[in-house]
């Protein structure tokens, strides 16, 4: 497998009046082509600016260290002129909030050929023309009335398939979703999850999909990442996770979650207490504070991530969990 | 039935809005809740659940009379809310109370979270000792989880899920026989989220409280409630006990609701049929005519646009009722 991004020991601190901030703590990561990454973590926990850093959108405050090669390139050394070459067209990002990412005062039609005419040179026609396709792939209904429409004409959920469309004008070989689906409804949220799912199968597209939601994970991913407080605490595939899950954080995510398809126990297993403040993170462990399986060496060391069978990591001092049980059971 | 706590009968909602007439004569009106009718018992938690724009919101408003209703009856523990004068129903409202969505918002910053827990004993009991309101704060701050010591701190000074404890205790304090929450724990994490749903099943089961449970997430909704109501552009589509509904939903929508509701398990998410629906919610001011759901109905025929389905039981499904001509 080829990798074509490849993270290195990323941190990115945030200077406040308060103190410094480190949102995120030393993080690596590779992504293969046609792979689906899922980042996993809470509010706080690093997982978007972990993204805007290698996109190089992060705020004036922000400082980034370590690299992100992306195919031979430090995405963090560019200059600004070299990686405009590269965002928008290898490699694209959306976001969250379909409502402020659009330009209020363009027409979907200039914001859509613009980034044609700028990465691939092409004429407005042609741009014109392949902005149609694109607007059909992600079905727009009368995409060809619609296109000369303005944002505040489209609802959410047709919002956010224009900026998923706009992600893909280029071909990316990498798309970075960041919660593409929290702001829409459900019935919305399972279009477009379909949609990236079928990008995935027929263009070869890597995504990395940033999400809260579990349920979303379960429907796309291929590996996951379990982001907490800045760093990752475990990895492995979408089945490891979710049937023989490590980590006390992981475990606690799940518990969490009330399930459409069963009721479970009266009471769902919440992690108690609250995340961290990142200026002010706990010695040890940063999750031993809520951590019900807590022991001596969590208050003292940090874990690091440390591989426990190929592809598998997790940052965890206790070695109990037996899943055996609950895996049969699904 | 003895035990009905609210009984609400064809409640209807419609807003004007401009038309766009110069003299703002003939006003569009925007039909945000139209024609709802249920029941609820003590200690019940009926769960309401629809996509943005049905009405859901606006429903719990026009209960609690936030909202003047256009049209219907809201029948509380035997009172006709809608005909009440403002001094009688602010006495009935020391017994039902409504829990925000954004914790911090609904919070007054300049208050201690003392004095926002004790407003409503204030205004109901002005009479009240300073200590004995203090002993009934710190009463119902441990009982929801603060830290008695905090009762001086500032909103600004706590987390969402902190906030909305905050929100709950102050909706607690008159031990109200029902408090509608408004999409409670959707502004919160999900490890947050799984205390509060907690903190509200503990809290019911202790006080006998009956809950409205407002929310768009159907996995919540199935874990808190009894009942569940669902609610598609201002008007009921099924209402049913909650096994009931989710194991065999009969309306077509519900249908399509749950099977696009992510489960978090890779292989039961990946290998579920789905029962897709095609585009947008039409506008609440130009509804469809006959089933208001025909237009996104994969089963919609002639007679959907004709007439407006009932919403009715049968004997083979006793209690479980669905507006629908061809439910299943």
């Amino acid at each position: 497998m080829t990798s074509i991004l490849s993270i290195r020991d990323l941190s990115v601190r945030f200077s406040t009046p308060e103190g410094e901030v480190k949102a995120v703590s030393d993080v690596s990561l590779d992504i293969n082509k046609g792979e689906c990454l899922g980042i996993v973590g809470e509010s706080g926990s690093g997982k978007s600016q972990l993204f805007i850093s290698i996109m190089g959108l992060l705020a004036d405050n922000g400082q980034v260290d370590g690299t992100a090669k992306f195919q031979g390139d430090d995405l963090l050394k560019l200059p600004r002129r070299k990686l405009n070459k590269i965002r928008g067209d290898r490699m694209s990002m959306i976001f969250q909030d379909p409502m402020t990412c659009l330009t209020p005062h363009l027409t979907i039609a200039k914001q859509l050929t613009e980034v044609l005419k700028f990465h691939k040179g092409a004429s407005e026609a042609n741009a014109r023309k392949r902005a149609l396709e694109l607007l059909d792939m992600v079905r727009i209904p009368e995409a060809a009335n619609r296109i000369d429409m303005y944002p505040h004409e489209f609802s959410g959920g047709m919002r956010q398939r224009v900026m998923i469309a706009m992600g893909l004008l280029c071909e990316p070989e990498l798309l970075i979703a960041d919660e593409p689906s929290t702001a829409l409804d459900v019935t919305v949220q399972a279009q477009i999850i379909d949609l990236l799912n079928e990008l995935k199968r027929e263009t070869g597209t890597a995504i990395i999909m940033i999400t809260h939601d579990l349920g979303v994970v379960a429907g796309i991913c291929d590996r996951v990442n379990v982001m907490y407080a800045g760093q990752f605490v475990e990895t492995g595939t979408v089945q490891e996770i979710f049937y023989d899950p490590q980590h006390p954080y992981t475990r606690g995510l799940l518990g969490s979650m009330p399930r459409l398809d069963q009721i479970r126990d009266e009471h769902l297993t919440a992690i108690p207490g609250q995340p961290p403040n990142l200026q002010n993170l706990p010695a040890g462990c940063n999750f031993q504070e809520r951590c019900t399986f807590a022991f001596d060496p969590c208050w003292q060391t940090d874990p690091p991530l440390e591989e426990f069978s190929p592809g598998r990591c997790k940052a965890c001092f206790y070695q109990g969990f037996d899943n055996s049980q609950k895996g049969a059971a699904s | 039935m003895s035990d009905t706590l609210l009984s609400v009968k064809d409640l209807k909602v419609y807003f004007d809005i401009p038309s766009g007439d110069l003299l703002g004569r003939h006003p569009l009106k925007l039909k945000a809740v139209d024609g709802v009718s249920f029941d609820i018992e003590a200690g019940e938690t009926l769960g309401v659940v629809g996509e943005s724009g049905c009405g859901k919101s606006t429903l719990g408003r026009a209960i609690l009379q936030l909202i003047p209703p256009t049209d219907g009856n809201v029948v509380f523990l035997g009172q006709e809310l809608t005909k009440l004068n403002k001094r009688k129903l602010r006495a009935v409202r020391q017994d039902f109370q409504i829990v925000f969505q954004d914790p911090l918002a609904s919070l007054n910053p300049r208050m201690t979270i003392g004095d926002i827990i004790a407003e409503p004993l204030q205004s109901f009991f002005p009479n009240m000792s300073k200590r004995e309101r203090k002993a009934k704060v710190q009463d119902m701050m441990d009982k929801v989880g603060l830290l008695p010591q905090m009762i001086n701190r500032y909103p600004h000074e706590f987390s969402g899920g902190q906030c909305q404890r905050i929100g709950i205790a102050r909706a607690m304090i008159l031990q109200p026989k029902l408090i509608i929450c408004d999409e409670p724990v959707s502004a919160l994490d999900v490890s947050i989220q799984a205390q509060i749903i907690n903190l509200l099943k503990d809290l019911q089961k202790e006080f006998g409280l009956s809950l409205i449970f407002i929310s768009h997430d159907l996995s919540v909704v199935r874990h808190i409630s009894h009942r569940v109501l669902v609610l598609y552009l201002g008007n009921v589509m099924e209402i049913a006990d909650r096994t009931a509904l989710y194991e065999q939903p009969r309306h077509p929508y519900t249908q399509a609701l749950i099977s696009a509701a992510p489960i978090p398990d890779p292989s039961l998410e990946r290998s579920k049929s789905r029962l897709m629906i095609e585009g947008d919610l039409p506008s609440p001011i130009d509804p469809p005519s006959g089933c208001v759901f025909r237009t996104r109905c994969p089963k919609a025929q002639e007679k959907c646009a004709r007439d407006i389905p009932k919403l009715t039981d049968d004997a083979a499904h006793g209690g479980h009722f669905v507006a629908c001509h061809f439910p299943d």
